[in-house]
């Protein structure tokens, strides 16, 4: 008999690895992928290859520099670049997105140990870089279809331009100007609901984010309805608030996260001179999560509180 | 049928494939072999010193190994024959322990001194009785049962919990049993609710055995005891885990550093209940055991009654030997059992399970960076964070680690076995353990 292998137990693997949750993801994006470009056309699935293509790229240049084993298979930095792309006004220039896609990967995801490590969401921080380089451009509105430039529902509410607003139902399926990803709630929620029945992501940071603003917005006399489906909340609270390295690891933890997500997005909606909040709010409770984490802990299984001696 | 008992609610575990491919299967007697090695030490707690010497003519059920403490189990003869030598054999652990190779007469004469025990009446008969046939727990931990069934005095155990849960993949030796020797089991069952006075018996069955639980069922129905409950478990890995058993059982909680006696429990695998009532009729000691031989790598998989202390190889060769080259012989079930670097390794009384995995079966996959899906927090059943655990038992960080509770972590390798990026959370966990073992003793 030639020589066995003698291991540690488990002597098992589940099938599900990081490429299969980051595959799952990618067909969680399909349908509002699909609904984007069926909005804004060309524009959007240029945006979505450049953006994907580019972000590929920079995680396997970054990682060829640094000399570290190549991550490309595992998906994530495809994930990372159609996220990038939802976050995109259809107008924009697609060297603006290859240059996000570098911000993405390179600074915010390798330069802090690649996946699992980044503190911040790779994809929102690289949005609210671009939205500060090139705040124009980045606000760069266009109508569906034929690409008019407009503004959006929260720029109309915000700053009152007196344009009409579009109606419950064409918020739903996405017809109105936005970002890219953003517009077809019914697209985002099926991929949301795709993720939770999957058991890649569970229901607690969405369906607390959601509620949260929901009620949150009502309190303070804003339309609830209209802070769900107008800019980017459910986007946000669906893919970018439940991204695994920047969001609490337990329930409880959970819970107070997407809470601080839910109510800071509806505070900046209201009175920061931004129309939209949801990227910030999101990117600073990332930066708290380690706080969260320290704070809030749950009880092992038989949890005896330790005396004082003990714990010295 | 009676109404199966509901389960109180347990947090994480994993989905584990089954691989049950042997529950169906009639368990088959293996011939006496050529030679049985008996180590000395088949159980949890101190090594027996053997009582026995070379050239010694030993009988069926003779004690060759008497006990050297309390928490010890005195080991017996499993064939008759000639004591061929006492040597040391390295065992799955990786201890060096004396051991008794007895090379049989073929003829399997029964020792003359074993008769079936005097009426037991008392705790402390049931206790001696324990002692006496050399019972441990068979559920894979292999706890001396004498110790586990020694009730300090005032303290009310009221109920008694059996485990057939067998939530390890594979093995289906307690599967067999309760189909098998059901009567025996209910039998043992009805002997120490009796002795131990206890209201109420919960039988613990995953519900991927429907046969089992009705077989059950129906015989505790015949006992005519509505104390007897037989409960349908959630077929989720790790059921049969004691503490988890009891919160499903009784909802209670057994904390850190505490027994299930004090909650007034007493858990107990469902093949010793059945044992201890064999030996009340006969008094033969655990000198044989059920196992299962399965795996990729093996031909005929079935449930073999083998002697203990019987060669791996020889059980192996008995059902039909090897399908392919096996990569990795495994001692147990694939989420707990011990790989073993040979297969000349005897069978002991713990064992319930042989695997020999093919190559590919054996292979894991390549650890890669943890990507903080949360997955394993999910799983514990002891609610742990392991993805921490492992971060600081590779840095070897003692305080950290005990702040995370490390110690409540019981090993079952749901986080391993779920993490995507095939990290070794727990095997990482197990050296975080020996760095705050050090840390406490400097």
């Amino acid at each position: 008999m030639e020589k066995l292998i003698v291991s540690s137990s488990p002597h098992f693997n589940s099938k599900t690895t990081t490429s299969t949750i980051m595959r799952d993801v990618l067909i969680a994006l399909t349908p509002a992928a699909i609904a984007s470009i069926i909005y804004f056309g060309l524009d959007a699935l240029i945006l979505i290859i450049v953006s994907v293509g580019s972000c590929v790229l920079c995680e396997y240049v970054s990682r060829k520099v640094m000399k570290r084993k190549q991550t490309i298979g595992d998906l994530s930095a495809v994930v990372t670049g159609l996220l990038l792309a939802f976050n995109m006004p259809a107008s924009v220039s697609p060297i603006i997105v290859a240059f996000g896609a570098v911000i993405a990967i390179v600074v915010v995801k390798q330069m802090f140990g690649g996946i699992g490590q980044n503190f911040v969401n790779p994809a929102l921080t690289a949005r609210i870089v671009l939205m500060n380089s090139f705040p124009s451009k980045m606000t760069a509105w266009t109508t569906t279809f034929d690409g008019i430039t407009t503004a959006t529902p929260l720029g109309i509410l915000g700053e009152g331009t007196g344009e009409t607003l579009p109606t419950y139902f064409e918020m739903f399926i996405g017809n109105r100007a936005g970002c890219l990803g953003e517009t077809c709630i019914l697209a985002l929620l099926i991929g949301g609901i795709y993720l939770v029945v999957r058991k890649i992501i569970s229901p607690v940071i969405p369906v607390t984010y959601m509620a949260t603003a929901f009620i949150f917005s009502a309190l303070l006399g804003r339309d609830p309805i209209m802070d769900l489906l107008a800019g980017g909340l459910v986007l946000g609270a669906v893919f970018m608030a439940t991204d695994y390295a920047t969001s609490p690891i337990h329930t409880k933890a959970r819970v107070v996260f997407a809470i601080g997500c839910g109510i800071m997005t509806i505070l900046i909606r209201e009175f920061a001179s931004l129309p939209e909040g949801v990227s910030y709010s999101i990117m600073i409770m990332n930066i708290l999560v380690p706080l969260i984490e320290r704070v809030v802990k749950v009880k092992p299984f038989g949890f005896v509180k330790k005396s004082k001696e003990a714990t010295k | 049928m009676k109404k199966l008992t509901h389960p109180f609610k347990t947090h994480g575990g994993a989905h584990v494939p089954h691989h049950k491919n042997t529950g169906h299967l009639e368990s088959v007697f293996m011939p006496i072999p050529q030679t049985v090695v008996i180590p000395m030490s088949q159980h949890i707690g101190a090594p027996c010193k053997p009582v026995v010497k070379r050239g010694d003519h030993v009988y069926v059920g003779q004690v060759v190994g008497e006990t050297t403490g309390f928490v010890c189990a005195p080991v017996h003869a499993s064939i008759s024959g000639k004591v061929k030598e006492i040597k040391q054999i390295m065992l799955t652990g990786g201890q060096m322990i004396d051991s008794v190779v007895i090379e049989s007469d073929g003829l399997m004469e029964m020792h003359p001194d074993i008769k079936a025990p005097a009426e037991v009446k008392t705790k402390a008969d049931l206790a001696k009785i324990a002692l006496d046939s050399g019972l441990v727990g068979l559920g894979g931990a292999g706890f001396p049962a004498h110790v586990k069934l020694n009730i300090p005095e005032g303290r009310k155990i009221d109920t008694l919990v059996i485990n057939a849960a067998e939530c390890e993949p594979y093995v289906t030796c307690d599967h067999r049993e309760a189909l098998e020797n059901g009567k025996n089991v209910m039998k043992g069952i009805c002997e120490v609710k009796k002795i131990l006075d206890i209201d109420r018996v919960v039988i613990g069955v995953e519900d991927n055995k429907p046969d089992a639980i009705a077989e059950l069922s129906r015989l505790a129905e015949e006992t005519g005891d509505s104390s007897i409950e037989v409960m349908s478990l959630h077929a989720m890995y790790p059921q049969g885990a004691e503490k988890i058993l009891i919160q499903a059982a009784t909802g209670r909680c057994v904390e850190t550093g505490k027994l299930p006696s004090d909650v007034g429990c007493v858990v107990m695998n469902i093949g010793s209940v059945s044992f201890l009532d064999s030996y009340m009729e006969n008094g033969i000691p655990l000198i044989k055991k059920r196992i299962t031989v399965d795996g990729s790598a093996i031909k005929n998989p079935m449930n073999v009654i083998v002697p203990v202390g019987t060669l791996i190889k020889d059980v192996v060769e008995f059902t039909g030997g090897y399908k392919s080259e096996p990569k990795k012989i495994i001692m147990g079930g694939p989420m707990m059992g011990v790989a073993i670097t040979s297969d000349e390794i005897p069978v002991i009384k713990q064992n319930n399970g042989i695997l020999c995995f093919d190559e590919k079966e054996a292979k894991l996959d390549e650890p890669s960076d943890c990507i903080r899906c949360g997955k394993c927090v999910q799983a514990c059943p002891m609610s742990l964070i392991p993805t921490n655990l492992e971060k600081y038992s590779i840095l070897g960080k003692a305080r950290e680690l005990i702040d995370l509770d490390i110690m409540t972590c019981m090993e079952c390798g749901c986080c391993s076995f779920t993490c995507p990026a095939g990290r070794r959370i727990v095997q990482s966990i197990r050296l975080g353990k020996s760095v705050v073992r050090k840390a406490g003793a400097k």
